[in-house]
């Protein structure tokens, strides 16, 4: 693989502000020519309220943002949900946490906030002041229920047995056949994007790199490209190939982890037990590289720093036990019979509810922020693994696939680096606003920050692309038997504190 | 001292001959069952390259959950508390009139095949309305799965057994065993090889392992056996775990001696009882190595598919006999 020299700055997102009411044709005309709604970020401008919609399609890396200014007094948006789902959920979730209503939604129930929150009360306001008591009686959250001779409810959750994070699942079932599957999380909210506020642009690190724990990497370059682009910092191309390198380390790691632990859901312990050596001789590589497991601290906006590079004969090492373990898993009739036909979910469903990542690739989807999105160059055309089936084992080949792409990835980035520390010149500090869009493991996150002149945080909104497939779940899940549930839900591996912030 | 008289007391000392064998056949199961579910599980650890826990370690979560309070979930009744004691009990009776350790247990003559199996069955169905009782989605619907395996099982464990009396002549256990005894030459008959194969897959499912279940998984949606369980805390799921042990140990051992009973104690000497134990002992945790083999080198099977395997657990046992009935 060849690595040129070109660094790649961003396309400065193309700003305008419109009318509430030209809104819905504006994004028409933006979804209609190929874009996805990206992100959308509501901000309490203490006079007005505003929303931003952020709409991107790559490549080549285009980004538009619509803004809408809106009366503080009777804050409302025409709905997008008739034009693209994640508009919907975007807009409930607006609607929990600012008070925006989106006109026309039809389907406005919350979201975030459970049941037992007082209505009326939108914590992302400014004057939101402290959380109210909750309400005590607070009718259960309503599900639909399905009615039928046989039909059965299984509840399971919010907490699981083994180390899962918490989400209740409410199954509607015949015999063992699952007929519906409604997923509630937001369990684990930590008002994550409220604690980004007031921060100093640099110690924002902290907490992006806790957003979802496995993604250190990926949450954290999206923070630091949004801030860098605020910011106006330029970092050397240089120290955008020691970024990629850790995004694809990260990647290697988790996806090692998810093919053990395939396996390891069908009862086929051994994989599982390989896997997890694998992995952790990932981590301690990940530890010597960034002085972290996780790969925490090795990147601040403006800076790239590591304390050592992988050389190229541990990088081979973890490539031919890789393999052995896709061979164990394989070659064994039962795990692939379990693997194949499970819980599939169709291209066009994928294509419908805006998945992304590793399972919107096991659907035929090519969509990869790596190639859409670049922040390096990657040679020429970056190898996006897509399969066709849309099932278990669609999204296991994809994992093992990208681990390859992956490690040969990190070999010419590690091999061409000739520096550790990778720092960008100092600039004049100023405000404004900035995206980071970035090909995290499980799939494109984004983070969109708002700077003001003395480098604090004004907003900062995540997208972890969790937000986006958890609905696939439910879809997939349709005519799959309940005791296969954990492996689908295991190969689409979403992440609940991504999701729940 | 008229005959019936007579009789009982003659029957009486046979009791009392036979009793102290059928303990000492109690007490192994006891013990060894859940020794056999340790070293089952430690060595799907070594082969899997980790240390594992020491094979004791069964036994001692016995003792833990003994100490624990007692706790019933909200709206169960007394079956919830009863069933683990159903289980164990028929476990027992199962175990002491079975040629584990002695040709010559405690009601020998009402050691039949039929007997043993139904007992094992009377332990299961208590379970699952165990199960069942506390109304919980997690019960029902290992009950449900447990029941239907258990329907599929029980058919092939009886015919595969049939094969055997059809060979020995008699449907007593320990009358079979004795002929095989006296006819060493039947190991290599056909009839008896399928029955083999017949049983293995009767015992993987009976037993709850992989393929057909996975005892070490924490996944509450694809569990048959432990979903069942989910409701027991302390005392009883000691009970419960001791039962289940239990029943493997029989198991594992009927199939010992069912198909290589060398080394059983025909007469009550200590000597012999003693050195049958031993026997038996590494004649199970043989076949427990190797079943804890075939775990670790496949994966559970979809839920669906545990049918097929067990009709063709089935498909053997019938052509064990009618191998039987052709080559008389």
């Amino acid at each position: 693989m060849t690595l040129d020299n070109d660094a790649i700055a961003p396309p400065a997102s193309e700003s305008t502000l419109v009318p509430a009411g030209n809104l819905a044709t504006e994004a028409g005309a933006l979804l209609g020519a190929g874009f996805r709604l990206a992100l959308v970020a509501g901000h309490d401008d203490a006079r007005a309220l505003r929303a931003v919609y952020v709409f991107v399609a790559g490549a080549p890396d285009r980004r538009v943002e619509l803004q809408v200014r809106l009366d503080r007094s009777r804050p409302a948006v025409p709905s997008l949900a008739r034009l693209s789902f994640p508009a919907s959920r975007f807009e409930r979730e607006l609607h929990d946490l600012f008070g925006i209503e989106p006109v026309g939604h039809p389907f406005l129930r919350p979201l975030v906030l459970h049941q037992h929150w007082p209505a009326g009360w939108n914590p992302m306001r400014l004057d939101a002041g402290a959380p109210p008591p909750m309400l005590t009686d607070a009718e259960p959250f309503p599900f639909v229920p399905v009615e039928g001779p046989g039909v059965y409810e299984i509840p399971v959750g919010p907490v699981h047995a083994g180390l899962i994070e918490p989400g209740h699942f409410r199954f509607s079932v015949v015999g063992e056949t699952i007929l519906k599957m409604k997923a509630r999380l937001w369990f684990v909210h930590r008002g994550l994007e409220k604690l980004f506020e007031g921060r100093d642009a640099t110690d924002g690190v902290v907490l992006a790199e806790r957003i979802s724990g496995d993604s250190a990497i990926g949450h954290n370059l999206a923070y630091c490209l949004a801030v860098e682009e605020a910011r106006r910092i330029e970092l050397p191309e240089e120290g955008a190939r020691l970024r990629a390198l850790l995004l694809e380390l990260e990647r290697i790691t988790n996806h090692v982890a998810d093919v053990g632990a395939l396996c390891n859901d069908v009862g086929y312990g051994i994989a599982q037990a390989r896997a997890l050596a694998l992995r952790e001789a990932l981590l301690r590589l990940a530890a010597e590289v960034t002085g972290h497991r996780l790969l925490r601290g090795a990147i601040r906006p403006g800076v790239a720093s590591l304390r050592r590079l992988p050389t190229e004969a541990e990088l081979v090492n973890i490539a031919s036990r890789f393999e052995d373990l896709v061979e164990i898993a394989i070659t064994n009739t039962v795990v692939m019979d379990r693997f194949k036909g499970t819980a599939v979910l169709s291209q066009d469903d994928a294509t419908a509810i805006g998945t992304l990542g590793v399972v919107a690739r096991a659907s035929g989807l090519a969509i990869d922020a790596r190639a859409a999105h670049p922040f390096v160059s990657l040679g020429d055309s970056p190898d996006i693994a897509t399969e066709g089936a849309g099932d278990v084992m669609a999204r296991f080949s994809v994992r093992a696939r990208e681990v390859r792409t992956s490690l040969r990835l990190a070999a010419a980035l590690a091999g061409s680096a000739h520096r550790l520390e990778v720092v960008a010149p100092e600039v004049h500090c100023r405000g404004g606003s900035g995206l980071g869009i970035v090909e995290g493991w499980r799939g494109t996150i984004v983070h969109r920050v708002e700077v003001d002149a003395s480098a604090r945080l004004t907003r900062c909104k995540v997208v972890d692309p969790s937000f986006l497939n958890w609905p696939a779940l439910s879809v997939a899940l349709a005519d799959t038997i309940i005791p296969d549930f954990p492996l689908a839900n295991k190969s689409f591996n979403l992440s609940y504190a991504g999701n729940d912030l | 001292m008229s005959p019936a008289a007579s009789a009982a007391i003659l029957a009486g000392a046979a009791l009392k001959m036979r009793m102290p064998a059928s303990l000492l056949q109690v007490a192994a199961i006891v013990v060894g069952g859940p020794l056999l579910v340790g070293l089952m599980a430690k060595c799907r650890a070594r082969a899997e390259g980790r240390i594992g826990a020491p094979i004791s370690q069964p036994l001692r979560d016995l003792r833990k959950l003994v100490r624990k309070e007692r706790i019933h979930a909200e709206h169960s009744s007394a079956v919830l508390a009863v069933a683990p004691f159903v289980l164990v009990a028929s476990a027992t009776v199962a175990v002491a009139i079975s040629p584990l350790v002695t040709t010559a247990p405690v009601l020998d003559g009402g050691a039949d095949a039929f007997v043993v199996v139904y007992l094992l069955l009377m332990g299961s169905v208590a379970l699952a309305l165990g199960g069942l009782d506390p109304g919980t989605a997690f019960g029902g619907m290992g009950s449900s799965r447990a029941m239907t395996v258990g329907a599929l099982a029980e058919p092939a464990l009886l015919v595969a057994i049939l094969a055997l009396s059809i060979q020995a002549k008699t449907s007593n256990l320990p009358g079979i065993v004795k002929a095989t005894l006296a006819h060493p030459g039947w190991l290599a008959s056909p009839e008896r090889l399928l029955a083999l194969a017949a049983l293995v897959v009767v015992v993987i499912a009976e037993t709850g392992r992989i393929p057909v279940d996975n005892p070490s998984t924490h996944l509450e949606l694809t569990m048959i056996h432990e979903a069942m369980v989910l409701e027991y805390a302390g005392p009883e799921l000691a009970l419960v775990t001791l039962g289940e042990a239990m029943r493997l140990g029989l198991l594992f051992g009927l199939v010992a001696n069912l198909f290589f009973p060398w080394g059983i104690a025909s007469s009550a000497s200590l000597p012999q009882l003693s050195l049958a134990v031993v026997v038996l002992a590494a004649k199970a945790a043989t076949i427990a190595v190797v079943i804890a083999l075939i775990e670790v080198s496949t994966a559970k099977l979809r839920l669906f598919r545990i049918p097929e395997l067990l009709a063709g657990g089935f498909v053997l046992a019938v052509l064990a006999v009618m191998t039987g009935l052709v080559t008389r």
